[in-house]
């Protein structure tokens, strides 16, 4: 006898699907191994590259999981006002688009910002965010609230009633409960840290550059755009790729939470810290997040009127651009998420090892031989997104997946529900919430890009980020922070709207 | 009539083997000790269980070989046998077809069929608006609209309270056995399930899934193991 496994999942689809991430993630590094030009090896310059790649990403991942440790204990165990919100914010950052961020920091860190006026006033020097700390400083901002909340939700799964007996005993609670707990989870938050700064090319693009704060991706986009010097993009793309993979495969073995789990409202009732201590250092991490997003709307309304017309444009460039790609990473999460098994396990995955600029790179030079790389500017950037959100976007959708089957495939079976008629009738339906979810972090990822579109866009390509760049870079900062709110706006507004509609009448 | 010919099922060291007619225009009570492969028998009957060997044939005709919603079978689970987010109109409708547009005249025998199990006023709501009782009774509606001649039940109604398992009971003998003229066969672990509405009992025990003897007969003169059963269950 064998239990026969219902088979009402289409599977085809799923098919196309992993032949699709396949061809862009293995593919594209086929053809950049097959361009690579090692012919010079790594100068200098290139091992220059590699080092503060791998030092900043080692840092950032450091300090945000240091810094993180207090913040999400004194979350844990303080109940005030607005902390629901707060909880909520720190998921903000994943959504933000870099540039965006960037200009907040700025506005903060930077030689006219909040800081260094300070500073000035005291009769203190200025201090420079360019560099190699600016660089961390940004990743940092990103990353410590992501490493917060996976924190957060080790300690919320801590059950109560542990600390009740600790502190009945008056047993020490680090040692007994939290030390184990951080022991699990900081090592894979790390790692997830470390392959995102590895990977992250906006921020080294706006604030490092120079022989001293060069990461590997930037090199590449300056091998590309300033030399076209292609072999050696190839070459730089491909020892991305493996710096990416290690870190990914290290990273995916270890990881069993993820940030974006919901039950992080509440909070755990002990009998150790000090209020005061918790309080301080939640109005300092609220600040660190909060004020650089209030600076981009504090200085993007000014701007809003010293926006060039064609910013319209780059912006509603963007939006389709956005749409398209989260339309298109919603159908491959659906097509991966119903095939099932192993192989999509790992294909799910992938995209973590591939960076957009390496991606990028592989597609420049399937392209380049045929047509003019800057026509197919949006396109690349639409598919690329997809992909790239792809591992994020499964992880969400697949869990519920396995569930509506396991609770209604016989019954969809017993009816003669064709796979086409369970997956219209019973799958999207079911699914609405995380299909939601998962289509508003597409959509505002891909809105965010700088990466892929950096490497093939002209000025008739412009997107709203790539606008924003092209701005700071010719010093228009009024006019950079009016598109940074634009912009703002318009990545958490698709996600709003993405999210809402899988909310709105859906039953469960 | 059903028909389970030479039926092997094994996994591991579960075994159990099938030689058994169960007659048509009756209720067959599946009866025996949890784990003796009750719901296993309904599953290779329905099609989600394969045989090693053997055939299950409806009047002579086998449908060993189809996929569970091509045979001539309805089927209620344990549990999920209404799909949430859909409406009772649309859950019944199912029985139909599983495409989405139903003509006017399948419109009409949806609500008359809802008219028939008393819930015409609930057409528009979702399951979660309707207690278990009324629940039950629209899976009901469904496989009157099915119309299929074999009913498998797998303790469908395991979760009602008395009164109203009783209530669905009687239903079933009503619309599916003595108007729809079905075979049924009913998976329980409770005999006075059996003696309500049962007119043949199976027992399965052993590996072994023995011929339905007459209700009435069987409790009257159990077999060695169903009597051991009875005793424990007081």
């Amino acid at each position: 006898m064998a239990q026969r496994a219902v088979a009402i999942n289409p599977t085809k689809p799923g098919g196309i699907a992993v032949g699709l991430v396949l061809a862009l993630t293995l593919g594209t590094l086929g053809a950049v191994a097959w361009r690579a030009d090692w012919g010079r090896g790594l100068g200098p310059a290139d091992w220059a590259a590699v080092r503060f790649t791998v030092t900043q990403a080692l840092v950032s991942a450091g300090l945000s999981c240091l810094l993180a440790i207090p913040v999400a204990r004194a979350l844990a165990r303080r109940r005030f006002w607005g902390r629901s919100v707060l909880v909520t914010l720190l998921g903000a950052p994943f959504l933000l688009p870099v540039i965006v961020a960037v200009l907040g920091l700025l506005a903060v860190f930077g030689r006219n910002g909040i800081l260094n006026d300070a500073l000035g006033a005291l009769g203190l020097p200025d201090v420079s965010i360019y560099g190699f700390h600016g660089v961390v400083l940004a990743h940092v901002f990103f990353n410590l609230p992501l490493v917060t909340r996976l924190i957060l939700q080790g300690w919320l799964s801590i059950p109560a009633e542990r600390f009740r007996l600790a502190a009945s005993l008056d047993a020490p609670v680090g040692r007994l409960l939290e030390r184990p707990m951080l022991r699990a989870v900081l090592p894979p938050a790390f790692l997830i840290v470390f392959l995102i700064c590895l990977t992250s090319f906006a921020v080294a693009l706006t604030l490092g550059g120079g022989p001293r704060a060069t990461t590997v991706e930037l090199a590449i986009y300056q091998a590309l755009r300033f030399d076209f010097d292609l072999g050696r993009a190839a070459m730089l793309a491909l020892i991305q790729f493996g710096l990416c993979l290690i870190a990914a495969a290290l990273a995916w073995r270890m990881t069993a939470v993820d940030g974006f789990g919901a039950g992080l409202d509440r909070s755990v009732d002990r009998w150790d810290g000090s209020r005061w201590a918790d309080g301080v250092i939640i109005a300092l991490a609220a600040a660190f997040l909060l004020v650089p997003l209030v600076m981009v709307i504090v200085r993007g309304v000014p701007g809003l009127f010293e926006l060039p017309s064609d910013i319209w444009r780059a912006a509603l460039r963007s939006v389709i651009v956005a749409i398209i790609s989260a339309a298109l990473c919603i159908g491959l999460t659906l097509a991966l998420a119903l095939r099932g098994g192993r192989t999509v396990g790992l294909v799910g995955v992938l995209p973590l090892a591939a960076s957009s600029l390496v991606v990028g790179t592989g597609l420049f030079l399937l392209v380049y031989p045929f047509a003019n790389p800057a026509k197919l500017a949006l396109v690349v950037t639409a598919l690329v997104n997809a992909v790239l959100a792809l591992p994020f976007a499964l992880r969400s959708v697949a869990p519920t997946v396995d569930k509506i089957t396991s609770d209604y495939a016989r019954l969809g079976a017993i009816l003669d529900m064709s796979p086409w008629v369970w997956t219209i009738r019973v799958i999207v339906p079911r699914l609405r919430r995380p299909l939601g979810f998962a289509a508003g972090l597409a959509a505002a990822l891909s809105m965010g890009d700088l990466g892929v579109i950096a490497l093939f866009a002209g000025d008739a390509q412009e997107t709203l980020p790539l606008a924003m760049y092209r701005l700071m870079g010719a010093y228009r900062m009024d006019a950079a922070a009016g598109a940074a709110l634009v912009l703002l706006v318009l990545s958490f507004a698709l996600f709003w709207i993405c999210d809402q509609g899988g909310r709105i009448d859906a039953d469960l | 009539m059903l028909t389970c010919e030479k039926l092997e099922l094994t996994q591991g060291a579960f075994h159990l083997s099938a030689d058994v007619h169960f007659s048509k225009r009756a209720i067959t009570a599946v009866i025996g000790p949890s784990g003796a492969g009750k719901s296993t028998l309904l599953l290779a009957i329905a099609g989600f269980v394969t045989a090693q060997s053997g055939q299950v044939l409806l009047d002579g005709v086998s449908f060993t070989s189809l996929a569970p919603g091509k045979r001539p079978v309805s089927m209620l689970f344990q549990d999920n046998n209404l799909f949430p987010h859909l409406s009772i109109f649309e859950n019944v409708g199912l029985g139909l077809g599983t495409h989405r547009k139903l003509d006017a005249a399948a419109r009409c025998s949806v609500l008359s069929v809802l008219d028939r199990v008393g819930l015409l006023n609930m057409a528009d709501r979702k399951p979660a608006a309707l207690s278990g009782g009324q629940q039950s009774r629209v899976a009901l509606a469904r496989l009157l609209l099915a119309d299929r001649p074999v009913v498998l039940l797998d303790e469908p109604f395991a979760a009602l309270g008395p009164r109203l398992k009783d209530e669905m009971l009687d239903l079933m003998q009503e619309m599916v056995v003595q108007d729809a003229g079905a075979t049924v066969l009913m998976v329980t672990h409770d005999p006075a399930d059996a003696r309500r509405v049962a007119d043949h009992v199976a027992w399965v025990a052993d590996g072994v899934v023995h011929a339905p003897r007459p209700t009435a007969e069987i409790f009257a003169d159990p077999p060695k193991g169903l009597r051991g059963y009875l005793g424990k269950m007081g």
